[in-house]
Formats: C-alpha cells, sequence, structure tokens
C-alpha cells in the first residue's frame, strides 16, 4: 500500500504538483519511490531552464531501473532541491516532503488536466 | 570456492624480482637527464616487486573466483552465452593472424581481405541481406551505425523530416538509448497481451516524420513477432525503414532470415550468436548489414581501421566448423531447449505468456500456491541468489520490465539433457524451499565468497578506486 497525499494534484506519470502563488512545487509520489526501490540517483535540471507540460525535466535512478521525470506544467525552473541531489534516500524516506524541482507556470490552467487524490487512488488501483 | 581478495600490490616486496638484468646495461639516466623538470616523476611509480610464482598463484587464484560458461551453465537471458569452442582459440591464435597489423602492405593481406568477403558472404546467406560493414565493436554500436545509415538515407533523398525511430515497449534498452546518441527522437509502441506489437497501436504512430522502427524478432520475451510481414508492409508504406536488432538471431539461424522478414538493416553480435567470448570475455564485434538500396551508405567510418578482426576470424571459424546443415541445428536445438525448461517449470514459476516460445522465456516469478500471496514470496531476487549456492549462473532478472518479477531464462543449444535436467531439478528444490523455508532464500546466497553486497550504498557512495 502507498499512501495518496490529499490536496496535491497528480499526473498520469506519477509526478505531484502543489501550487503556492503561482509557483508549481514538484515531486513523484509514494508510488512512484516505491516502484521504483532504492533511488540512488536524482538527475535535476538547471534553475530558468524552461519546459512544456509533459516534457522530460529529469530521472531517477534506482538499483533495479531509471524512470524519467516529466514536468506536469510548462514554465521556467526557479529552484532545485539540492537536498534530494546529495541525499537521493530523502526521495524513498518520504516521497511528499521532498520536492524535486519548483516551477513558474506559465499557464495555470493546465492544473485542471491533472488528477485529485482521490482520481490518482483509481488510476494506481488503491 | 576459495575466497581470494588480495590486491597483487599487497604482495610487493621491495627488490624482488621474477628477472635479473645485466649491471651497466641501462641508459635509464641518461634519458632522464634530457628530461624537462616538468616531465619527471615527482613521487615513486607504484608497481609490485613480486616473483614469478606470487604472479602465477595471484592470478591463478583470482580466476578460480569466476563463473564462466567453461566452468558451468549460464541461463542468462538475453545474451546468448554460448559455449566458445576452443578451435576458435585455436585459430585465432596462428601466428599468421597473430603478428598482422592493419597498415601492412595491403598486398600482404590478401587473405585477411578474402576472410573478410567470405564472412560478408556467410552473413550474407544466413540474414537475407545484402552486404555487411565489419566495423561496429558491439551490438550497441552497431545499432547506432545502423542508425546512421537510416538518417543518411533519409537525408540523401532530401527526406529532413523522419526524426522520429519506434521502439516497442519490450525493447532492449540499448535501442532507445542508440536513438537518442543518434539524435532522434524516441517514439514507444506497445505491445499486446500476448506479448507481441499490436498493430493497431503501430498504426497511428506512422506518418511522414517516423524514420524507421527497431525490432527484435524474437522479442526480448522469446516470442516470434507474428506479425512482423504486416509490420513491414505499414513501415515500408509510411517511407520508413526497418532495423533488426540481431541480439536474438540464434534461434532463426538457418530457418528464418530477417531480410525476407522485410528488415532494412541489422547488426548481429558475433559474440553472441557466433560463439565468439561475450562479457568480460573479450572484445565483442557487431557487424551491419543492409539491403541492397542501403549499401551506398554502408561505408560509415566508426572505428579505426578494420573492427576487431579476431573476433570476426572467431566467428568465421564457427560458421565454418558448423556448416548449413549444422548451423540449422544450433537455432533448433537452442528452441527446443527452451521450451523444454519452460513445461518443465511451470508448474513451479509464474509463466505470464503461454506461448511456445524462441530461444528464451520470461517467468514472472514463483507461483504461489494455495492461500499464498504472490507479493509475498521470495522475489526473483531471492530464486536468483539461491540459484548461485547451487553452483549456476544466475539468469537474467527483471527485465524485460513488463513484469514484475522477470526472471528469463535462456539456456542456448549447448547443453546436453543432463545439464536442463539437473537445472530444472535445482530450480524446483528452490521453489520448495520458497514455501518451506522462505529465509533461506532470502539470505542466500550462503555458499559463495560473498553474500548480499549493499548495492544500494554501493550505488549511492561508489567508490572508484583502491585505498
Amino acid at each position: 500500500m502507498s499512501t495518496v497525499a490529499e490536496g496535491l494534484l497528480y499526473s498520469k506519470s506519477h509526478e505531484w504538483v502543489k501550487v503556492e502563488d503561482g509557483i508549481a512545487i514538484i515531486g513523484v509520489s509514494d508510488f512512484a519511490q516505491k516502484e521504483m526501490g532504492d533511488i540512488t540517483y536524482v538527475d535535476v535540471p538547471d534553475v530558468d531552464d524552461e519546459f512544456e507540460k509533459e516534457e522530460e525535466f529529469g530521472a531517477l535512478e534506482s538499483v533495479k531501473a531509471s524512470s524519467d521525470l516529466y514536468c506536469p506544467v510548462s514554465g521556467v525552473v526557479v529552484e532545485v532541491n539540492e537536498e534530494v541531489v546529495d541525499q537521493p534516500e530523502l526521495v524513498n524516506a518520504d516521497a511528499y516532503a521532498n520536492w524535486i524541482i519548483k516551477v513558474k507556470m506559465a499557464d495555470e490552467s493546465e492544473l485542471d488536466d491533472l488528477l485529485d487524490a482521490a482520481a490518482y487512488k483509481e488510476l494506481i488501483g488503491e | 570456492m576459495k575466497y581470494y581478495d588480495k590486491l597483487i600490490l599487497e604482495l610487493s616486496k621491495p627488490g624482488r624480482t621474477g628477472y635479473s638484468l645485466r649491471q651497466n646495461d641501462s641508459c635509464t639516466t641518461d634519458a632522464l637527464a634530457s628530461l624537462p623538470e616538468w616531465g619527471k616523476r615527482k613521487t615513486d611509480v607504484c608497481l609490485p616487486e613480486v616473483s614469478e610464482v606470487d604472479v602465477v598463484r595471484h592470478y591463478t587464484n583470482l580466476s578460480q573466483m569466476n563463473f564462466g560458461v567453461d566452468t558451468g551453465f549460464y541461463p542468462l537471458g538475453s545474451c546468448t552465452m554460448k559455449y566458445n569452442p576452443k578451435i576458435n582459440e585455436e585459430i585465432a591464435a596462428m601466428p599468421e593472424f597473430q603478428s598482422i597489423h592493419p597498415l601492412q602492405d595491403k598486398n600482404t593481406l590478401e587473405g585477411i581481405r578474402a576472410i573478410f568477403d567470405e564472412m560478408d558472404h556467410a552473413l550474407a546467406a544466413i540474414t537475407g541481406m545484402s552486404h555487411f560493414t565489419f566495423l561496429p565493436c558491439a551490438g550497441a554500436h552497431g545499432e547506432l551505425t545502423g542508425l546512421m545509415i537510416m538518417r543518411s538515407y533519409h537525408m540523401s533523398r532530401g527526406d529532413l523530416k523522419r526524426t522520429k525511430v519506434i521502439v516497442p515497449d519490450s525493447a532492449h534498452g540499448t535501442n532507445p538509448a542508440s536513438a537518442a546518441v543518434c539524435g532522434l527522437e524516441i517514439v514507444e509502441v506497445k505491445s499486446g497481451e500476448n506479448g507481441l506489437v499490436d498493430v493497431e497501436s503501430l498504426r497511428p504512430l506512422l506518418d511522414d516524420t517516423v524514420a524507421g522502427i527497431m525490432m527484435t524478432n524474437p522479442n526480448t520475451l522469446g516470442l516470434f513477432e507474428r506479425e512482423i510481414k504486416q509490420i513491414a508492409e505499414l513501415v515500408h508504406e509510411a517511407g520508413g525503414l526497418l532495423y533488426y536488432d540481431g541480439a536474438n538471431m540464434n534461434p532463426l539461424l538457418g530457418v528464418v532470415r530477417p531480410g525476407d522478414m522485410g528488415f532494412d538493416i541489422m547488426h548481429l553480435n558475433l559474440h553472441k550468436t557466433f560463439s565468439t567470448p561475450h562479457g568480460g570475455g573479450g572484445p565483442g564485434s557487431g557487424p551491419v548489414g543492409v539491403c541492397e538500396k542501403l549499401v551506398p551508405f554502408l561505408g560509415v567510418r566508426v572505428s579505426g581501421y578494420n573492427g576487431n578482426f579476431p573476433v570476426i576470424l572467431r566467428a568465421y571459424t564457427y560458421i565454418l566448423m558448423l556448416g548449413r546443415q549444422h548451423i540449422k541445428q544450433a537455432g533448433r536445438l537452442a528452441t527446443l531447449n527452451a521450451n523444454y525448461i519452460k513445461e518443465s517449470l511451470r508448474d513451479a514459476y509464474k509463466l505470464p505468456i503461454d506461448s511456445v516460445c524462441k530461444h528464451e522465456f520470461v517467468f514472472d516469478g514463483l507461483k504461489e500456491r494455495e492461500g499464498e500471496n504472490h507479493d509475498e514470496l521470495p522475489t526473483t531476487l531471492d530464486v536468483a541468489k539461491r540459484l548461485l549456492d547451487y553452483g549456476f549462473h544466475a539468469p537474467t532478472i527483471y527485465f524485460p520490465l513488463l513484469f514484475h518479477q522477470s526472471l528469463m531464462i535462456e539456456p542456448t543449444e549447448t547443453e546436453s539433457l543432463e545439464t536442463l535436467d539437473d537445472f530444472i531439478r535445482v530450480m524446483h528444490l528452490i521453489a520448495d524451499e520458497a514455501h518451506t523455508q522462505p529465509e533461506l532464500l532470502r539470505t542466500a546466497p550462503h555458499n559463495c565468497p560473498i553474500s548480499r553486497p549493499d548495492e544500494t550504498t554501493a550505488a549511492r557512495n561508489p567508490k572508484l578506486r583502491y585505498e
């Protein structure tokens, strides 16, 4: 069983989004970190990099697999969480407390395409 | 197995050597004097000082920590770890081949050129391609070469829009990686319930931006892509090319040819299908073959000189030793052996796709018994680790990614019925242990020099040098 945090938005590719003042804080879901197993490497973009919605912005690597990260919304990266780069195990420890990037959104209406906690629970079958 | 983990530097004693040089027979002092100050070493060179017997024992002990196809059964799926006949080595060790140099006078290399020509001819006959280049030094190198040929072909026609390559979700990871290195965009096509590429999912992906599709046939589940003729027609109609990943060519030897299936470009792994050493055992070779219309693009320069000739020579020896009739037998026996193991073990392991396989097949972990939960049984990793205790190399695990507990077995044609039966007996034994004493599997291996290395810590904090 993995947890789905209430109040966040989710993408079908298992990223979560929390919105604060036009900034999208982005991480991966507990389901995603469980599927990956022990994460050994978090590949992140640079600040000021620009991404389209659903464009690949980084990757997670574990002993078992490597998986791309997709940007749930279009925008410019304003901050990168260096802590998870240095300690990838934080993502395993608490996937919701440890965000990966913050993006200044180009178009807030894109949030409408994301899933709420209930719809995401259904997607992962829990 | 005796545990041995010394470094040769730890055996070093100052002044100990396995040779003696005449006194005053050295020019090192003069040579050093003429070197500029910045070019001189500030510290002593760290070389081991050991006797001959120290060296021999050291490397012999290390070699006994190794497991290879010469020591035991090696059922590593998707790798075709077949036995490497010793005659290959004998031929490659002949002084006529050992002492040649790529820059020597061409007129003295007529025999070598004849071998390349005959190899080209043999591989063309086996695959239905027109000609091969022998420059690529490994399978993935061949993939990159093949994609470069694909690109040159489209560009030569002024067709610059074709930047996408379609790759099935069951593909070897090298396929999308090679496409990315070649600067192409990767589009994934899904497999259907039967584990084969779904033609209806493929159809909408085909347009005038598609450079081609990369396919492995039989695919990584060991299943023959039965719709290949229709797929080839659709891709060709859309103006794309078909690339054949030759990693799984072994079962098709002498039976079916990629050229006849409609493929335009392909690579072969000589170190898989044609019995040259694989993995740590030696350099590889990934010759790329093309259909007639692509021959003008075959000249792409992807390595210096002429490729890994000694490897090509070993594969040439293998082909000549088998001949047309016996090559056909290799593919059929590989297929028979895989199906024999699959059918013998399906009562104890979960078979996700019930179908006749080719040279390999995939289990999805252990089969649960009544009242058991599949997720609570020992994992595929545990089964693989326990196999080591019984003296077998582990199969490929957690690939392909289509199932959670993939365990992929490929016996090759090399193995006798007795070896296959022994492997089947042990796999049944392990399955019984999994239900009755699961901890035995979870803490395996118990008989190896080291048990379970901490892979996570090794990946997070790699130590890349001694000390």
